[in-house]
């Protein structure tokens, strides 16, 4: 799960972590109040930061949603001392559309923004907190490169990540810290603090069950503190039953509208911008079966899977889902059943297409236990059903289908 | 012969008195797995449903009593990385652990106590073990495999059973089909269960299927160019999933435009493995690589 910049800030707040604070605000009625707020901490200068689910605001693009093509501010993070400017930023922020390298040109609608304390800084770091899957622990990684995308300093500099991977046993060590603050050269105040933030931090990541957590940039200020300028923070989604407080931050509005619709029947739905739909068990052979699409011709439209049970109150779920999407001009439905029954899973689909208006052509390919019986269910029945028996018949047959 | 599994091996069942625990173990004893006990807290001293097999309280308890050397676990996620340790604690050699959706924090403590030891883990979020005719322990079907000389090695479930029954169609059975789960933290990876195929003499070919995320597929194929001679087909699935998106499996997640399906592939096919574009062509390939070699032999003679 992925939370604002501002939600991670809070989070890190309550473990004692350094960071650049604000008041984040959702209408701009809100906006005096969070700059008084701000002033009677003795701030007077500030940062007006765009909240969404991606990376890339600062070089980001503001249009407006009506019209796309009117750019409305280059920017979606803006530094300035002018209380006038600040509302100035936020009214041409909020409401409107910010396009990142990481949005995708449909961009994101900024719902949120984060008044931040303006803060004067002499060098920006990175650094970040993962799981290293080839050692299963996971991996502290820092750079003197601040403030750029960590990818492209791995590609073009990989000397300058330094990284030092936590025992699970013990925890970060002491020395561990030390060791990471000298390898980014750093000395006297900026060496203590840094050595504190790196163990508050590392406490933060391993208590909430984070999946990700990147300071991008830590800055050091000019009186020598260490503070996280941005936080970035994901979650195990598979923690989030120990952690309701982190479940609380999720905001659906940054969320594909199917996808949620999706995830309350249970079903494990992405949207692609394919044209063939595709409904299946099992995330591998889901997969697998987006991939014979593409082979076949076609561009799969989604992801789904529909896991173990198969029946007819899933399968028209997964119609309902699939169907939503415009682009769809067939849809492939394969089903392994092991242990389920292929003619039940084939009964399950007549019946939800006989309930539903299903206006596409529809490949479907059941194998497994009781496949030949499911074949002819589903050749008796009057519905027009393209019947493959194995993987190679279904792509060709999605490849007629297309051609029609 | 077969890898990890066979008749003999003695078995015990966590959370044998689940919904999913109970199903699935009487689809083992009907496959022919010696299913020796199970072990439910709370429990123990009953029977398990209308069979002679005994319920214990603990893993230790179990294994004092049959003998069992492996486990199948069955608990729901939030305790299954503690099932998994008292198995390990409790002299369980190899522990299948079939639960979906154990925090990645609890599997970092669980892999750190169980790496370096002779105990071998499967999963989690795996389908299990077949040893085709012998047992299995798992969720997999049964009757699409048959007995044979190729091991199946997998990061999914059903995308395997589609393997096996391309395999079956053709007449190919299987030495063993190890699924070794699809998350990012797994007690087995590729290049452990490939090590055993290579060493199982009568396994005489190997069928390889991963998928997008981390980079595990190419460590095997570091290996397999190195040290096996048999015939390896390779799968990879994902390679129209999108980057940042995590496709169903936990671990499925092209990050940092790492874990690529193209990136992987090359590095098999320059491993010497027959790598399939299309998933409906993994037991033609591996048909074809036997009968390559059946006609070498031939000409040789």
């Amino acid at each position: 799960m992925k939370i604002h910049e501002y939600q991670a800030k809070e989070i890190l707040k309550k473990f004692n972590v350094p960071i650049q604070d604000g008041i984040a605000i959702k209408s701009l009625s809100k906006f005096d109040a969070a700059i008084a707020e701000l002033q009677k901490r003795g701030l007077n200068q500030y940062v007006v930061k765009s909240q969404i689910h991606a990376g890339g605001r600062g070089k980001g693009k503001i249009y407006n949603p009506k019209n796309r093509t009117e750019l409305i501010q280059d920017g979606g993070v803006k530094f300035t001392t002018s209380v006038e400017k600040a509302k100035e930023y936020a009214t041409r922020m909020l409401g409107n559309l910010l396009v990142t390298h990481q949005t995708g040109a449909e961009g994101k609608i900024v719902k949120t923004l984060f008044i931040a304390e303006g803060l004067d800084y002499k060098k920006e770091l990175y650094l970040g907190i993962l799981l290293d899957r080839n050692v299963s622990k996971n991996v502290i990684m820092a750079s003197t490169e601040g403030g750029v995308e960590i990818e492209k300093v791995a590609a073009e500099t990989p000397e300058k990540i330094i990284k030092e991977w936590v025992e699970p046993g013990v925890g970060l060590r002491p020395f561990q810290a030390r060791k990471v603050a000298f390898g980014l050269g750093l000395e006297g105040a900026a060496f203590k603090s840094f050595t504190n933030f790196i163990s508050l931090l590392y406490k933060a990541y391993e208590q909430t069950d984070a999946s990700m957590l990147e300071i991008n940039p830590l800055i050091i200020t000019n009186d020598d503190r260490i503070v996280a300028l941005d936080a970035k923070m994901n979650f195990d989604d598979n923690a989030l039953f120990r952690h309701p407080e982190i479940v609380a931050y999720r905001d659906i509005d940054e969320e594909d509208p199917l996808e949620v619709e999706a995830s309350k029947y249970n079903l494990n739905y992405i949207k692609l911008d394919g044209n063939v739909g595709c409904m299946v068990n099992g995330a591998g052979l889901a997969m697998a079966t987006m991939d014979i699409i593409k082979l076949a011709g076609g561009e799969p439209a989604n992801f789904l899977d529909v896991g173990g049970g198969a029946n007819k109150e899933t399968v028209k779920n997964g119609f309902k889902i699939i169907l939503s999407d415009k682009n769809v001009k067939a849809i492939l439905i394969n089903i392994f059943g092991g242990i389920v029954r292929c003619d039940r899973v084939a009964q399950g689909v007549i019946d939800a297409v006989k309930e539903m208006e299903v206006n596409v052509p529809i490949v479907i390919r059941l194998e497994g236990t009781n496949a030949i019986e499911a074949g002819e269910l589903l050749q008796k029945s009057s519905l027009n059903f393209e019947v493959a028996m194995t993987l190679k018949e279904a792509a060709e047959k999605v490849t007629a289908v297309l051609k029609k | 012969m077969s890898i990890l599994l066979d008749k003999k091996t003695k078995v015990i069942v966590q959370g044998i008195t689940g919904s999913e625990g109970t199903f699935h173990t009487l689809q083992m004893i009907e496959y022919g797995t010696n299913v020796v006990a199970g072990v439910t807290p709370g429990k123990g001293g009953q029977k398990f449903e209308k069979t002679s097999i005994p319920i214990f309280n603990t893993v230790a308890d179990a294994v004092k009593s049959t003998k069992a050397t492996a486990s199948a676990i069955f608990v729901p996620p939030q305790f299954a990385a503690d099932a998994i340790l008292e198995a390990a604690l409790s002299g369980i050699k190899l522990i299948v652990c079939i639960s979906e959706g154990i925090p990645t924090n609890d599997m970092i403590k669980v892999y750190d106590t169980i790496k370096d030891t002779d105990i071998r883990l499967i999963g989690p979020n795996c389908p299990g073990i077949i040893s085709p005719g012998k047992a299995k322990i798992g969720i997999m079907p049964g009757f699409i495999h048959h007995k044979g000389k190729v091991g199946v090695v997998s990061r999914s479930g059903t995308l395997t059973y589609e393997a096996v029954k391309q395999l079956s169609d053709l007449k190919i059975g299987q030495s063993s089909c190890v699924g070794i789960g699809g998350d990012p933290i797994i007690g087995s990876r590729f290049i452990d269960i490939i090590k055993l195929f290579n060493e199982d003499k009568d396994t005489e070919g190997i069928v390889m299927i991963g998928e997008i995320g981390g980079s595990a597929e190419e460590e095997a194929a570091e290996y397999i160019k190195k040290h096996v001679k048999k015939p390896v087909v390779g799968f990879i699935a994902g390679r129209t999933a999108p980057a940042g998106r995590r496709m169903g499996h936990a671990g499925a997640i092209i990050s940092g435009g790492k874990g690529t399906a193209a990136e992987k592939m090359a590095a098999l096919k320059k491993a010497g493995i027959f790598v399939v574009e299309s998933p409906a062509e993994i037991g033609i390939t591996m048909k074809n690589a036997f009968d390559k070699i059946k006609s070498k032999k031939k000409t040789a003679k």
